[in-house]
C-alpha cells in the first residue's frame, strides 16, 4: 500500500537485531543491569526544586527559539572560565533538546547529499543512521583496544576524499570509555585544519574525566570556528530524562542550525531549560559524583580482571568495554547466556559498529553492591564458559 | 612533599568511602583508590590509632525495629566560668550516658543539649535532676523530638525513585 509505504531514506536505516533481547532485559525481574547509559544519581534536590519553582511561578510558555538568553550567558561564561573560549551568547549558542537533537541539527545544516562524514568505531549508535537520514555517507574509522580506541590523525588522513565534510569526534567515548589526549586532539586539529573540515565533537562525557582534566576540543588554538561543540547536561548532572543540552561554534553553522530547531522544535521545553540554569550553579554535585564514579571505576575494572576478562583501563564516561574474545563467543550471543542463565545485562559490542564485536559494554553507572554482584555472576559464567 | 600529599589525598578517600559504608572491605577500599589491601589496611589502623576515626556503628531506624525511644534537644544557657569559659560545665554534662551529644552554640543560647531515654518522664526528670540544678546553669529549654526526617545525613523516608530503563546505548 503506497500510503503506508515508508521512505527510502528511512528503510536504509538497519535495526539492531537485539531489539528483542533488550524488552526482554527490560521485562526480568531481579536482572541486574550494567545496560544502563546514564546516572543512578536522581538529579540532585536544588535543580529539582529549582524547577518546581519556576512551575509555581508560571515558567510555561515558549522561549526564543535560540533558548533563554539567560541561559546562554551562563553557559558562555561557564565555557569562557572553564576552558578559556568564547563564544557569543547571542548568536553562537543554541540551547537544544539534548545532545541528540543538536547531533541530528549539526548534520543536517552542513552535509549535503553524499558529503562523507567520519566517524570513529566503536561509537554511539544515532551517529551513523543520523548520517544516513541528511544523505550523506558515514566513513567508519576502527579504533583498537591495542590503542586505547584512540582516533589517530593519520588514520584520519588516509580516509580524507574531496567528498569529506565533517570529522565525528565523542572522547571520553561511549562506549570504550577512551579519553584523547591534548596532543592527540592537537594532530587531529592539524588534519582538520589542512583538509579543511569541520569537527563536531560530542563532548557529553566530558565532566567525567578521571585522570586529568577534559580539553575541549574547540579550546585548541585556532580551532573555535572549526569547531561544532555539543554537550549537555544529562550525564554531568543526571539530567537524562530532561532532554536538554547545547550546540556552540561557528555564527553560519549555529544560525542553520536554528533555522531547522525553529521548524522542528520551536525551543528547547522552558522547564528544563530553568532546570538547567539552577544545574550550572550547584557543580559540587557533579564533583561528588565524579568522585563515586571514579571508586566504582576501579571496582569494576579490577573486577573483571579478576574473573578473567581482558578489560582496557576507562578514562572517563562510565563504560568499561572489556574483551569476551576469550570465550569464543559473540557478543550477542555472550550477552544473551548471561542475561539467561545469570540475570545480568551487558550491552554487545557489536551495537556499536562491527569492529565492537568481541567486546561488551558494562556500565559501572550503578551501585558498588550491584557491581559485585554482577561480578560474581559474571564470574560463574565465565566458569561454565571455562573462562578461568 | 609530593608523596606526602598524596597520602593525604588516599587517606581522605579512604575516609569517604568509609563514612558512607564501614563495613567496606580492605581488600574493596584498595581497588577502588588503587593501592595494596595491606597498605590499606595500614592506612586504617593508622587513622584509628591517631583518633581520626573514632568508631565504627551502626545507624539504626528505631522507629522501624520497634523500639521505643525518647530524645529532646536541651538548649541551655550558661554562665561561663573564670578560667575554664564553658569548657567545664560542658565537659561534665558529656559525661551523663543519657546525654548523646553536646555542642556549644552561637545565639540566644549555649549548649545544645541531645538527651535520650525511654520515656519523657524520664528525659524530663533527667534534665531537671541532673542539668538545671547545675550553678552554672541559668536556664533550660526542652524540645522533645516528634519525627526524624533526616539525621546523620540520611533520608528517614526512602524517596520514590523513577524506574530506569535496564537498557539505554
Amino acid at each position: 500500500m503506497k500510503a503506508t509505504s515508508i521512505a527510502d531514506r528511512v528503510k536504509q536505516i538497519k535495526g539492531s537485531g537485539i531489539r528483542e533481547y533488550f524488552d526482554i532485559a527490560e521485562r526480568m525481574e531481579d536482572a541486574i543491569s550494567l545496560g544502563v547509559g546514564e546516572p543512578d544519581f536522581v538529579t540532585p534536590w536544588s535543580i529539582r526544586e529549582a524547577c518546581i519553582f519556576s512551575l509555581e511561578k508560571g515558567y510555561t510558555s515558549y522561549t526564543s527559539n535560540w533558548g533563554l538568553l539567560e541561559l546562554r550567558e551562563m553557559l558562555s561564561d561557564k565555557m569562557y572560565s572553564e576552558d578559556s573560549v568564547y563564544y557569543d551568547p547571542e548568536g553562537e549558542i543554541l540551547i537544544t533538546t539534548g545532545v541528540s537533537e543538536g547531533f541530528d541539527l549539526a548534520l543536517r545544516a552542513i552535509v549535503n547529499p553524499g558529503d562523507e562524514v567520519i566517524l570513529h568505531e566503536p561509537c554511539y549508535v544515532s551517529y551513523k543512521p543520523c548520517t544516513q537520514f541528511t544523505g550523506g555517507i558515514p566513513v567508519s574509522i576502527e579504533t583498537k583496544v591495542e590503542d586505547e580506541f584512540k582516533l589517530r590523525a593519520e588514520r584520519i588522513a588516509e580516509r580524507v576524499t574531496e567528498k569529506t565534510k565533517a570529522i565525528v569526534l565523542n572522547y571520553p567515548n561511549n562506549p570504550t570509555g577512551a579519553a584523547l589526549s591534548r596532543k592527540d586532539l592537537e594532530e587531529i586539529a592539524d588534519v582538520a585544519t589542512e583538509h579543511d573540515l569541520l569537527v563536531i565533537s560530542d563532548e557529553i562525557y566530558g565532566k567525567l574525566t578521571y585522570e586529568g582534566k577534559h580539553t575541549c576540543f574547540s579550546a585548541l588554538n585556532g580551532m573555535k570556528e572549526r569547531t561544532l561543540l555539543l554537550n549537555g547536561f544529562s550525564k554531568a548532572y543526571a539530567m537524562t530524562g530532561w532532554r536538554i543540552g547545547y550546540a556552540a561554534g561557528n555564527k553560519n553553522v549555529i544560525e542553520a542550525m536554528m533555522k531547522i530547531h525553529q521548524y522542528i522544535m520551536l525551543c528547547t521545553p522552558i522547564t528544563a531549560q530553568m532546570a538547567a540554569m539552577e544545574a550550572l550553579r550547584c557543580d559540587d554535585e557533579t564533583a561528588k559524583m565524579v568522585g563515586e564514579f571514579n571508586r566504582r571505576r576501579r571496582l569494576m575494572v579490577e573486577g573483571l580482571r579478576e574473573i578473567g576478562l581482558s578489560c582496557f583501563e576507562p578514562k572517563g564516561a562510565f563504560y568499561t568495554f572489556p574483551s569476551i574474545a576469550s570465550t569464543g563467543l559473540t557478543s550477542a550471543e555472550f550477552a544473551k547466556r548471561l542475561l539467561f542463565e545469570h540475570k545480568v545485562v551487558v550491552i554487545p559490542g557489536s551495537v556499536f559498529g562491527d569492529c565492537g564485536e568481541g567486546f561488551i559494554r558494562c556500565s559501572y553507572a550503578v551501585s558498588q553492591f550491584e557491581i559485585k554482584e554482577a561480578l560474581e555472576r559474571m564470574a560463574r559464567f565465565l566458569e561454565s564458559c571455562g573462562v578461568k | 612533599m609530593k608523596e606526602e600529599r598524596k597520602e593525604k589525598q588516599k587517606e581522605d578517600e579512604i575516609l569517604k568511602i568509609l563514612e558512607e559504608n564501614a563495613r567496606t572491605s580492605d581488600n574493596e577500599i584498595a581497588r577502588m583508590v588503587g593501592l595494596d589491601e595491606e597498605e590499606v589496611t595500614s592506612i586504617i589502623s593508622e587513622l584509628e590509632k591517631r583518633g581520626i576515626i573514632m568508631k565504627y556503628k551502626a545507624l539504626i531506624n528505631y522507629e522501624k525495629a520497634g523500639i521505643e525511644t525518647v530524645q529532646a534537644l536541651i538548649d541551655v544557657k550558661l554562665s561561663p566560668e573564670r578560667g575554664t569559659g564553658y569548657d567545664s560545665v560542658a565537659e561534665r554534662i558529656s559525661r551523663f550516658s543519657e546525654v548523646r551529644s553536646v555542642r556549644l552554640v552561637s545565639g540566644e543560647h549555649d549548649l545544645l543539649v541531645r538527651v535520650e531515654g525511654a520515656t519523657m518522664r524520664e528525659v524530663a526528670h533527667f534534665v531537671a535532676e541532673k542539668i538545671a540544678p547545675l550553678e552554672q546553669v541559668r536556664n533550660t529549654v526542652t524540645h522533645f523530638l516528634l519525627r526524624t526526617y533526616k539525621a546523620n545525613g540520611e533520608i528517614y523516608k526512602e524517596e520514590e525513585k523513577g524506574k530506569r530503563l535496564a537498557v539505554t546505548l
